[in-house]
């Protein structure tokens, strides 16, 4: 059931300055699947989906990452974005004085235009936002606000959904997505990315707990423990994580 | 090569800093009651002008350049600045747009600046400054059919000296400041607009300064009269070429609005600010604007658009004498690299139920230096007076620096006034984000810009908001790093 090999990393070795976070991550995603990447706090998991996005302040020490078989490692980040990969912010920043409509508008052109289409025409453009914003029941004062400023947590982690909505990844990583969100905005995001899910995309969900897998069930999960992953399995294996706690899971990986 | 953070992205070169040859008159280095006699005479004026002169000059003989302002430079020398210059007659008498020098249309034509009435900019009359003097002006025709008149200063003082001689002065005295003072004694040219009673200009306005030659100061002198429900929309744009050695502007600027009339008043100014690495050279742009609101109900609106010079000073302000008239000052000012701006506004409320309204906009990269000062007057007639004030500074790197200097003196109780005050960074971490949806830094930092300072724009007239928005871009690449 599982699609061509989308992202192929191997041994990758990365971190800030001197410190390395990611030693020696191995991972393959393929078209249609959705991987779960659980772990500690300073485990490596935001690292990874930072170096996986071209954050400059990451440096990347060794591995290889392939999107597609391409070098992702040399491409700048909006080459990244362009060629498909998306990642969700864990803390999305705030921009004061640049409204939604217009962020929106501006990636998703740059999109059309790297796949040598034309901009969208403006009305064109707005109803497609209008529905896509749907996804994660935006209301539709948002377009008028200024990108996330003044946002509540689950607003901005929704307004992250509904920007992979608009540009339609062919990779998104969600850091964190769950964090912060009570439930009912946990249900919401959820339900968005489970609309969101299709045979030719991927999604890497990086998260602490269970909850959000209760509502995207997940192909893989993988436990990542001092920047490798220790173990790997199916959806039950995070069910088993929130039995046993991290502790025991990466002992028992280790021994 | 991509900028990647927010130091690698502010260094564009000054497209605008070529220099045209042309054959000019031009007087002598150095400044004394000759110097001022002999710009009189070469251009024509009555004994009333010549008197104008000399009172300033004699003046600002008693007056020591004020050293207040926000901004360092070394000591001007006031001998060593050509008070004059011109492009030769055949250049500069301009019966018809026709019979201007082929150079000169080309070198505005090379600045975007159309002066062929027939081009597009359809809808603009122009006045084109070259140097000192006035070298064209555009639709003059048109204009003068529903009573407007669109000339340059010298053809004021020729053909309506009663309006030049009532006005002059009346709003910036002489006596006002140092280089108020100077630009009175030595002012060559400039822009004359008068709008007779209830009319409205039926296009926009538009002048166009230009200095060319080197060492030469510019000091022209604007003054527009609107009368009793009149209207109109002005707007200025400035360029200048390269040169290493500093260059003095010291313009005046007098508005009048009679009652009920209108005058917006708006300024794209594009000087060169200097060497991006050294901070040498560039031109001193020292100018006094101020707008008298002497009837009731009228108002006065500048925008300005300050995104060169090597130091801008400058304040335009509104007096508010007529019952409910109005001030409203809308500025964004870009400094870079080494520029140095101390800019900002005075709102004289003299007249009760006056309102006035001052929307800033400041924005620092590289290693300048951006200063907002501001004063808001109260005097004890003007009940129910009321300001609003909004000063907002965006910095872009870490070794820049933005001031603000407001002033409030109320002496009427029932005045209202509100300040508003912020400074923000533009981050990597926001640079980041858009870059991880696509889009480049360059567009990133024009969109923050541009939302940054959308209140402003909106003020600008159409096509300059667009060239506004253009020019911040322009501006700004290279300061990313």
């Amino acid at each position: 059931m599982s699609g061509k090999v989308l992202l192929e990393i191997q041994g990758l070795t990365a971190g800030i300055g001197e410190r390395e976070i990611l030693k020696g991550f191995d991972l393959s995603v393929r078209a249609g699947e959705v991987h779960a990447i659980m772990g500690p706090n300073g485990s490596g998991k935001s690292t990874l989906s930072k170096v996986l996005a071209g954050d400059p302040h990451y440096k990347v020490t060794s591995g290889t990452v392939r999107f597609e078989g391409k070098d992702l490692l040399t491409m700048e980040p909006e080459a990244r974005a362009l060629e498909g990969v998306f990642l969700a912010f864990q803390y999305p920043v705030e921009i004061p004085g640049v409204n939604n409509a217009s962020f929106l508008r501006l990636a998703y052109n740059a999109k059309r235009r790297h796949d040598g289409k034309s901009e969208a025409d403006p009305l064109e453009f707005d109803e497609l936002v209008r529905e896509r914003m749907g996804v994660v029941s935006m209301p539709e004062t948002f377009l008028t606000r200024s990108v996330n400023h003044g946002f509540s947590g689950g607003e901005k982690k929704r307004n992250e959904i509904v920007q992979m909505a608009v540009l339609e990844p062919k990779l998104a990583i969600l850091d964190e997505t769950d964090s912060g969100l009570d439930i009912d905005a946990l249900r919401i995001v959820a339900e968005g990315i489970n609309k969101l899910r299709r045979p030719d995309n991927a999604m890497i969900l990086i998260t602490h707990y269970n909850r959000l897998l209760e509502y995207v069930r997940p192909d893989h999960v993988h436990i990542l423990a001092n920047g490798r992953i220790v173990r790997s399995g199916g959806a039950q294996l995070a069910l088993e994580l929130e039995k046993k706690g991290y502790d025991l899971l990466t002992a028992e990986a280790k021994g | 090569m991509t900028p990647k953070t927010l130091q690698d992205f502010t260094s564009q070169e000054y497209k605008y800093g070529f220099k045209t040859d042309i054959e000019s008159v031009t007087l002598p280095k150095g400044l004394n009651e000759e110097t001022v006699r002999s710009i009189s005479r070469l251009k024509n004026e009555p004994e009333f002008m010549l008197e104008f002169r000399l009172r300033a000059y004699r003046h600002w003989l008693t007056l020591r350049e004020p050293t207040w302002a926000h901004v360092e430079y070394p000591k001007i020398d006031y001998q060593d600045i050509i008070y004059y210059s011109a492009p030769k007659p055949k250049a500069a008498d301009k019966k018809s747009m026709d019979e201007v020098d082929p150079e000169l249309k080309k070198t505005f034509e090379k600045l975007g600046i159309p002066l062929m009435e027939q081009k597009r900019l359809a809808g603009v009359a122009v006045d084109a400054i070259f140097d000192s003097v006035s070298v064209a002006t555009s639709y003059k025709q048109k204009l003068l059919e529903v009573g407007v008149v669109f000339c340059s200063f010298s053809e004021a003082v020729e053909k309506y000296p009663e309006l030049v001689k009532k006005y002059i002065g009346s709003v910036v005295p002489y006596t006002d400041n140092y280089f108020a003072a100077l630009n009175s004694a030595v002012f060559s040219d400039g822009s004359f607009v008068y709008i007779p009673k209830g009319v409205k200009s039926p296009m926009e306005l538009s002048s166009y300064f230009r200095i060319n030659t080197e060492g030469s100061g510019q000091f022209e002198r604007t003054l527009i009269i609107c009368e009793d429900g009149g209207y109109v929309s002005y707007l200025e744009g400035c360029t200048a070429p390269k040169f290493d050695t500093n260059q003095l502007h010291a313009a005046v600027v007098e508005l009048v609005a009679l009652d009920e009339a209108e005058i917006k008043y708006s300024t794209v100014q594009n000087w060169y600010a200097g060497d991006p690495k050294t901070g040498k050279g560039g031109i001193y742009n020292f100018v006094t604007k101020r707008g008298k609101c002497l009837g009731k109900r009228s108002k006065i609106s500048w925008t300005q658009v300050e995104t060169g010079s090597a130091i801008t000073w400058k304040y335009p302000s509104c007096v508010l004498i007529g019952e409910g008239s109005t001030g409203e000052f809308y500025s964004v000012a870009l400094t870079n690299h080494h520029q140095q701006a101390d800019t900002g506004t005075k709102m004289i409320h003299i007249g009760r139920d006056t309102k006035s309204r001052i929307i800033s906009k400041g924005i620092s990269a590289g290693a300048s230096r951006n200063s907002y000062r501001g004063a808001v007057e109260i005097k004890a007639g003007a009940d129910n007076a009321r300001n609003f004030t909004q000063c907002d500074s965006l910095l872009v790197g870490d070794r820049c620096s933005a001031n603000t200097f407001p002033v409030i003196d109320a002496l009427n109780p029932t005045a209202q006034l509100e300040h508003e005050a912020s400074t923000s960074r533009i981050s990597d971490d926001q640079l980041f984000y858009f870059r991880s949806r696509g889009i480049r830094t360059e567009e990133a930092m024009t969109t923050i810009v541009n939302g940054f300072c959308k209140e402003v724009f909106n003020e600008l007239p159409g096509e300059f908001a667009v060239e506004a928005t253009q020019l911040l871009g322009l501006k700004l690449e290279g300061s990313v790093g």
